[in-house]
């Protein structure tokens, strides 16, 4: 379009330069501040150039905060919170979508309204299961008059623990269910009228469909359980063993006000902590935009 | 939604099922059935099942003060959060969609805090926003005490709305922005037909148009404020000082697990989830009504 | 009312040139149609002259004001989009009237034209509604009082009607030549639908490749299109176009499988041997038992009712022919016709060009109508 807005265009362009500084410099000072000595990172103001301790501070926090066993599992928790959604979340989504039974706009129902109460509103009781999986079998059991004694399952301090409250929420689930009804259901009827049964329409023609969708759930999903937080303080008692990277954050600010915080080592341990979500969400950015906005609809 | 439904395979539907519904089950529907049998129950001292109490719970919790304390802030801090970081990232969604010269790399920029944990991205302001070290302390040498988070209630507040509000920048963005991008280009050019200036047709046509997911953003970033900003308040200021920063699901941690009060904690997560299930009541109003645009 | 001239335009996105330098002169008052398949670069050059793409090199002016880096508001056109582009927020009236809201038109001012330009559409009683609540036909009508309203120099017209069902075209067709009779307000249309262009046009142009084929009255292109692309564009059946080897001496197109189509040696008496291209309407053919008639294979009969149009084969390419309906055809049955030689148009084989009767060469007269046009 012809528009002679030389002003505006000005403007516009300096609005989004200072927006793009102010937003980005969070990433940077930490960077910066990560990369000094203890006595220039205190300094008034912080020199803005970056320099040459980055290695050092990184090493240092690195064996000091234990991160070499808290990425391990971060790690594996990440993973195994992505691989475990989006296999949930696919089967589930191909039951409520392709199938025919009674009950299935009840169980739609079930599933969907758990996006209405995140994890952190129910923090405390999902707390007492984790301790106690098999709580709720027992209770129901003794509801029943029978009284049954059931061995103690405790997830505190494990993997599990830390994964499946995670998974069970029905983001995942809801993303698959939007893909699956753009798909146009002739596609089912013909895959049926070339004799495929429901197991080999699901692997043979929606996964291969649902590709891109799996990677903008994949990728939304790792960022997402990488960095949980409140969940894991809680879950996870054995810091040695099962701390994960974020939680280590809290151990790298002083609480009281006696002591000079040492920022460079923990802007050096907060680098070691983002980078992962963030690389993720600039190689993939293009996934996690259109998965996250297909949540709208 | 039927027509969909191919297959008719029962047992198959309730095996792939199952493994969802367990899940949801244990660690959704029993969690929060067993928060409202905690919230009108008491724990015995000496064990046993608990004791039905009625309301006392929640007379407990809204007679104290503390508690409305805790309340006031989280909604300032909601209402606050919300507005900066839709006010921004729509202002500058509606700049990027004008696609001027580098608008895909400022696009893919604003994007990125999105990817930074709330504990990270508080322990980055609390330490740029420092008293004493950083760039706000270069202020305080100059006019010593004029910024102390640490002691001063409404400066540690206003540290974690700025904070939650740029780490949301990034999602609401990308919102904005795909809502920009799908209004048709002849609704802008029909509005340049018409005589309208850019700023103009923002203002009549572009931002009237994504008023659907302006809409849905406020409930969403609310619903979020109240929730995710434990991370937050937990790195940069431990609810204080003196409880200016303490927020709801903060103070439910702090009394469920650092004063072990499950009753109490209990009681003032439904009336957290009573909030949440009200905001997002609000959303499904206001999603039909985006159907009589179209 | 202004005249529209189109100078040397050119215009190439990413070093993709998509309007190759036009030219054009609309007159004050004057219809045009811009007639092509889609990707001709027609709508290009119509928003090229709107302001709502830049234009490349060359020059365009209204009313004798070039207006080349002015914006679309500064250059006093209407337009009325494919889609309609109305807005879903507004109501109608206020669809109609925002161009005057913005001219900062007093209120009572704008309701009164808002009421009058409703009125003349027949659309006064949908003044409240919103967009997404009226028909196809009503929201057309909106999108034209809006362009109406503003009393323009010029109106603009994209594709305004293929989005509306056959019969509902067919009648607003009628409105829009109607509303210029009345208003007598300069027009461009684009269309890719050669019976609107020639129902409503005062003159067609007819685009291919980004590049002018031919202007001319609709009655002009229909009977001398200029070049084998507009003869296979223009009329319903397009003009049949048979390749065959011309020889002088007999005054005979003879064809590939050997028969002969005879063409008027009055009318090119200095013509060389050789490749030639011929083309005929399909009303041009005649039935008949004659033996000096060319004999078709018809395949297939499509029954119009007023009468049919046979689909046959001739010397290995499908030719189209009117008949009778009341004449006994059957497909797969050969069929014996005539072709009246003063019928027969010719096209120069490599070009496409068409051979003026006047022009005795056929190398000449490819340089004759490059000039000409």
């Amino acid at each position: 379009m012809i528009e002679r807005t030389p002003i505006l265009n000005l403007v516009s362009q300096a609005i989004l330069c200072i927006a793009f500084v102010a937003i980005l410099s969070p990433f940077y000072i930490v960077f910066a501040a990560a990369s000094h000595d203890f006595v220039t990172v205190n300094k008034v103001p912080m020199p803005l150039l970056p320099g040459g301790h980055l290695w050092e501070n990184l090493s240092e926090v690195w064996v000091k905060a234990n991160f070499g066993q808290a990425m391990r599992n971060s790690l594996i928790s990440a993973v195994a919170v992505t691989v475990g959604k989006i296999s949930l979340a696919s089967i589930s989504a191909f039951s409520i979508v392709f199938f025919n039974y009674r009950a299935r706009m009840l169980v739609f129902w079930l599933i969907f309204i758990t996006l209405m109460l995140p994890l952190e509103v129910r923090i405390v009781p999902t707390y007492a299961v984790a301790a106690n999986v098999l709580s709720p079998l027992k209770s129901m059991l003794s509801f029943l008059g029978l009284s049954i004694t059931l061995p103690e399952w405790n997830l505190l301090n494990t993997y599990p623990g830390l994964v499946l409250p995670l998974i069970a929420t029905a983001t995942g689930t809801f993303l698959y269910r939007q893909f699956f009804m753009t798909i146009p259901n002739e596609l089912a009827e013909a895959a049926k009228m070339d004799g495929a049964g429901p197991i080999r329409f699901f692997w043979q023609i929606l996964m291969p469909l649902s590709k891109s969708n799996m990677a903008a759930l994949a990728a939304i999903m790792f960022v997402y359980s990488w960095n949980q937080y409140l969940w894991p303080l809680l879950v996870v008692t054995d810091q040695q063993n099962y701390a994960t990277a974020t939680m280590q954050l809290q151990k790298l600010v002083p609480s009281g006000q006696a002591e000079p915080p040492v920022w460079n080592t923990a802007m050096a341990a907060n680098l070691i902590v983002l980078l992962p979500p963030a690389l993720v969400s600039i190689l993939l950015q293009r996934f996690i935009v259109r998965g996250l906005i297909s949540t709208e609809k | 939604m039927d027509k969909h439904a191919t297959f008719s395979n029962t047992w198959l539907a309730t095996a792939l099922i199952i493994p969802q519904l367990l899940l949801v089950f244990v660690f959704f529907y029993w969690p929060t059935a067993e928060a409202v049998y905690w919230a009108f129950t008491l724990e015995q001292p000496f064990g046993g099942s608990n004791q039905w109490v009625g309301m006392q719970n929640f007379q407990t919790v809204f007679n104290d003060s503390k508690y409305w304390n805790s309340v006031i802030v989280s909604i300032i801090f909601a209402l606050a959060t919300t507005a900066l970081s839709l006010i921004i990232s729509l202002g500058l969604a509606l700049l990027v969609d004008r696609r001027l010269p580098g608008h895909q790399l400022f696009s893919f920029a604003y994007f990125i805090p999105y990817a930074m944990a709330a504990p990270a991205a508080g322990l980055a302001f609390r330490f740029i926003f420092a008293p004493s070290a950083g760039f706000m302390a270069a202020i305080n040498e100059w006019y010593p005490n004029l910024w102390n988070p640490a002691t001063n209630g409404s400066h540690a507040l206003l540290l974690i709305i700025l904070c939650q509000s740029w780490q949301s920048i990034g999602y609401n963005f990308v919102f904005f922005l795909a809502a920009l991008q799908s209004i048709p280009r002849t609704l802008t050019e029909a509005g340049a037909m018409d005589g309208a200036s850019v700023l103009r047709r923002m203002a009549d046509i572009q931002i009237p148009l994504v008023a659907p997911t302006l809409f849905f953003l406020i409930i969403i970033n609310l619903t979020d404020s109240f929730v995710n900003s434990f991370g937050i308040v937990d790195i940069t200021t431990h609810g204080g000082p003196a409880r200016a920063t303490d927020l709801m699901v903060y103070k439910i941690y702090f009394d469920g697990f650092k004063a072990q009060d499950y009753s109490l904690a209990a009681a003032e997560s439904i009336v957290l989830m009573l909030l949440v299930i009200a905001l997002t009541f609000f959303q499904f109003r206001f999603v039909e009504r985006r159907v009589h645009y179209n | 009312m202004s005249n529209i001239s189109i100078r040397k335009v050119r215009k190439t996105y990413d070093k993709n040139e998509v309007v190759h330098g036009v030219d054009l002169e609309v007159a004050a008052g004057e219809f045009v149609v811009l007639l092509g398949p889609s990707g001709c670069g027609k709508s290009t050059l119509l928003r090229m002259v709107a302001g709502l793409e830049a234009i490349t090199s060359g020059e365009i002016a209204i009313g004798n004001k070039i207006v080349n880096k002015l914006e679309p508001r500064e250059r006093g056109c209407a337009m009325v989009f494919q889609n309609y582009a109305l807005y879903p927020h507004m109501s109608v009236a206020e669809n109609i009237g925002y161009a005057l809201k913005i001219a900062r038109v007093p209120k009572v001012e704008r309701n009164e034209k808002i009421r009058s330009v409703a009125e003349t559409l027949n659309i006064a009683d949908f003044l409240d509604r919103k967009p997404a609540q009226l028909s196809g036909g009503q929201r057309q009508r909106v999108a034209m009082g809006r362009a109406m309203i503003r009393e323009p120099k010029i109106f603009l017209y994209d594709e305004p009607l293929s989005n509306l069902d056959a019969k509902l075209r067919v009648a607003m067709r009628l409105e829009i030549r109607k509303l210029h009779q009345r208003l007598g307000t300069t027009t461009l249309f684009v269309t890719h639908d050669q019976v609107e262009a020639m129902t409503l046009a005062d003159r067609i142009v007819v685009m291919n490749k980004g590049i002018i084929e031919q202007v001319g009255t609709p009655l002009e292109i229909y009977s001398r299109p200029a070049s084998a692309y507009v003869a296979g564009f223009i009329g319903s059946p397009s003009l049949n176009m048979i390749k065959g080897v011309l020889n002088p001496e007999t005054a005979t197109i003879t064809l590939n499988d050997g028969q002969a189509l005879q063409y008027d040696l009055k009318r090119w008496p200095n013509l060389h041997a050789g490749e030639i291209i011929a083309g005929f309407r399909a009303e041009a053919v005649s039935l008949c038992n004659s033996s000096k008639s060319l004999t078709l294979n018809p395949q297939f009969i499509e029954e119009l009712g007023v009468s049919r149009q046979l689909h046959c084969e001739l010397a290995g390419e499908q030719i189209i022919v009117t008949s009778q309906s009341d004449h006994d055809v059957k497909a797969g049955i050969p069929l014996h016709v005539t072709i009246e030689p003063g019928q027969i148009q010719l096209f120069n084989a490599q070009t496409g060009v068409r051979l003026e009767t006047e022009v005795y060469d056929v190398d000449a007269s490819v340089t004759q109508i490059r000039k000409a046009s």
